[in-house]
């Protein structure tokens, strides 16, 4: 690591594919990262460009079958998760790693209350009684920013608002103290001023209890106002990573660029015309041996078409997967 | 909004083009609509859930009216209302000069082509055993008596007019993609030659790469046929881009509409300054040294709305009599109509023409006063 502190999670070579009927579908395909303490990775890319499932992936929360973890490591402070047995990883789950999940409607349970759910992990993880596992749950909802803790941890699901809820889930993901929080596109089923909400809330607990996190989302304005460094996926591959500034500033692979021109801004000139990417995103059906965006791609040229480009660095901390120079011409 | 006369608003009937600016062609006025709420034993009428309560605003020929605010503002229902999907309890929406709110059902029908709606997701608002021409065609069937021939060769048209490739029209909705199947959605829309199209959230369910993509083409078909569109989204970049005026819909209310520049430049209501505050801008330098306004709390239910103005319990500028009255819709600078007492205030002390930030200090200390 360029920074000398160790990875607390650290991914390499990821292959995952679901077998279908059809065939296999190449949802992750050779996708490597790391995950330095205390620092937020942004995950961006459109539906279907493997981000969720790579998640899922990593801590064993996949379907298989249809899904096969085909290769790769995935090392959590050195032991490699995919080795683990399920009850190690049931252990991991909940306690080392916390997730988030998008919709927190339906990640709750509505038949148990809240309170309940957030003392299960407390009681199986930290082997905590029923008391102790209470006062902790009241600590978590006061934390999290919902009035009146004692009481509400009687109520049920459905008593919260949306924004109470993401709460919730907030408070169960940080239930055991986790080394690593996954948040999987946390505020996208959100209303704008509750999105701020919970954004101002995650920057503060990242100061009071430093874990580190990796926050999924297809939302660049989100991605740009909390992450430190971003990886861009495209077609179940990383396109692009680097540090926040970097990304949005010196952008590298047309994707990303594309991607980037292709908002509207709320200040400043308004665009006659928005910027589009044509086409669609390809199938995953078969194993690329081309790079995946080249026929959506500006700038594609023969060698697109016949060998995936590898990920090269191109600057402290920055590297790209494409053949093209950003820097040779101007788009 | 009280009917705005803009300075715009010219004698109507000259220039009888398709896009005449200046003429109104959609005129609402005082519209309400309630969902009662029945309950106890014996299923009395309890109370009314007020979605859409007193909201007036007009819409120019060729113009885009976006629509804004959070879920359950009302902004889906209002434009449901407009084109009289629901029963409206209270007001008129007049389209045309024709008010449809007390039209028969048989006259409503034959209405109906001119005023159309794309529908926010796709994949609920199309029939999967229907293949794409019959989806398209199904107006051309209900409205005219067309031959078989013709009404194929307007589905062609349309298919071409969207971007859809002719040889995919006996293909069912789920072999297409999102953005495609929102392309289906448009076509179908505009099969019978529509002046007025409602677009509630078509975008929403898209992804970023495609929403501009969908986005464009509205543009363009409006250019082409002068279509007039009432946009709803809560994506306030994106209205940005596409509306020429904007309506901010707070719990069954209009609390500011106006131009588009003005709106995103110097809004006047406190909740539009938090709801463009609280947007996530694409922008790692400005994001980092932003001062955002965040609001307290959760939006009120619309069946037991606060006393006074709708926004009183989380406004950061609340004032006493905040609580009291509700604020009237006023047009504080020319065009630009806004409910809000902190505008009342300096306007009865008779100090007009003063600046913005004038008016914000007046109002903070009204509001340590109170």
């Amino acid at each position: 690591m360029p920074d000398g502190a160790l990875p607390v999670l650290d991914v390499k070579n990821l292959k995952t594919v679901f077998r279908t009927r059809a065939g296999d579908i190449h949802a992750v395909n050779s996708v490597s990262f790391h995950l330095k303490p205390g620092e937020l990775l942004g995950v961006v890319g459109e539906s279907g460009s493997g981000k969720s499932v790579t998640m899922m992936s990593l801590l064993g929360l996949l379907p298989m079958p249809p899904a096969e973890i085909r290769d790769g490591q995935v090392l959590l402070e050195g032991r490699d998760l995919l080795k683990s047995g399920p009850d190690a990883l049931r252990a991991v789950r909940g306690q080392e790693i916390g997730f988030i999940f998008q919709d927190p409607m339906t990640s709750l349970n509505p038949v148990f209350t809240v309170g309940f759910q957030i003392m299960e992990p407390l009681r199986k993880h930290m082997g905590m009684n029923r008391k102790a596992a209470r006062a902790r749950a009241v600590e978590l909802l006061e934390l999290v920013g919902i009035p009146d803790a004692q009481r509400r941890l009687k109520d049920y699901p459905h008593q919260f608002s949306g924004g109470m809820r993401q709460r919730v889930m907030i408070a169960i993901a940080l239930a055991c103290d986790p080394k690593v929080l996954i948040a999987d596109e946390p505020t996208t089923a959100l209303d704008v001023t509750i999105q701020a909400q919970i954004l101002e809330l995650v920057k503060e607990l990242r100061q009071k209890l430093g874990m580190a996190i990796i926050w999924i989302t297809h939302d660049l304005g989100v991605i740009a106002g909390i992450a430190d460094r971003v990886m861009v996926m495209y077609a179940g591959q990383v396109a692009e990573q680097g540090p926040v500034k970097e990304i949005f500033r010196n952008p590298a692979h047309p994707y990303t660029r594309a991607l980037l021109q292709t908002v509207p801004k709320l200040h400043g000139e308004r665009d006659e015309k928005l910027r589009v990417i044509e086409g669609q995103p390809p199938l995953l059906a078969a194993h690329p041996t081309a790079c995946p965006f080249r026929d959506r791609c500006a700038h594609a040229f023969a060698r697109c078409g016949q060998e995936n480009p590898s990920r090269r660095p191109i600057g402290n901390n920055h590297d790209v997967a494409c053949h093209w120079d950003h820097r040779e011409a101007a788009p | 909004m009280n009917a705005p006369d803009t300075p715009t608003d010219t004698a109507p009937g000259i220039g009888q083009n398709a896009t005449d600016r200046s003429r109104k062609l959609v005129e609402v006025k005082n519209l309400k609509l309630y969902f009662p709420v029945y309950g106890g034993l014996l299923r009395r009428h309890v109370g009314d859930v007020k979605a859409v309560d007193d909201v007036s605003f007009d819409i120019y020929e060729g113009e885009t009216l976006g629509i804004v605010g959070e879920s359950g503002c009302g902004k889906s229902t209002c434009g449901r209302a407009v084109l009289r999907l629901y029963e409206l309890t209270e007001g008129s929406v007049r389209i045309a000069g024709e008010d449809i709110a007390t039209l028969s059902p048989e006259k409503l029908r034959r209405k109906r082509p001119s005023m159309q709606m794309v529908f926010q997701d796709p994949q609920a608002s199309l029939n999967p055993r229907m293949t794409v021409a019959s989806i398209i065609g199904e107006p051309l069937d209900e409205h005219t008596d067309w031959s078989r021939a013709r009404k194929l060769e307007r589905i062609y048209e349309l298919m071409d007019a969207v971007g859809l490739n002719r040889d995919y029209a006996n293909r069912y909705p789920h072999a297409f993609s999102g953005g495609q199947r929102q392309r289906i959605g448009i076509a179908r829309a505009l099969a019978l030659n529509p002046r007025f199209i409602v677009c509630d959230e078509p975008i929403a369910a898209l992804d970023v790469s495609i929403q501009a993509q969908v986005v464009n083409l509205l543009e363009e078909l409006q250019e082409q046929f002068g279509l007039t569109y009432m946009f709803i989204s809560h994506d306030l970049s994106m209205v940005r881009h596409i509306a020429d005026r904007v309506a901010v819909m707070y719990l069954g209310k209009i609390v500011e509409l106006a131009p588009v520049s003005m709106l995103y430049e110097s809004p006047l209501h406190p909740y539009t300054e938090a709801l463009l505050s609280a947007v996530p801008e694409a922008d790692p330098f400005t994001e980092t040294h932003k001062e955002r306004v965040v609001l307290k709390g959760d939006v009120p239910s619309p069946s037991n709305p606060p006393k006074g103005c709708n926004f009183c319990t989380r406004c950061p500028k609340v004032m006493e009599i905040c609580r009291q009255f509700e604020p009237p819709v006023r047009e504080h600078r020319p065009g630009q109509f806004a409910a809000c007492h902190l505008y009342e205030e300096t306007r009865t002390a008779g100090t007009s023409g003063v600046t913005r930030s004038e008016h914000n200090e007046t109002s903070v200390q009204q509001g340590e006063d109170a």
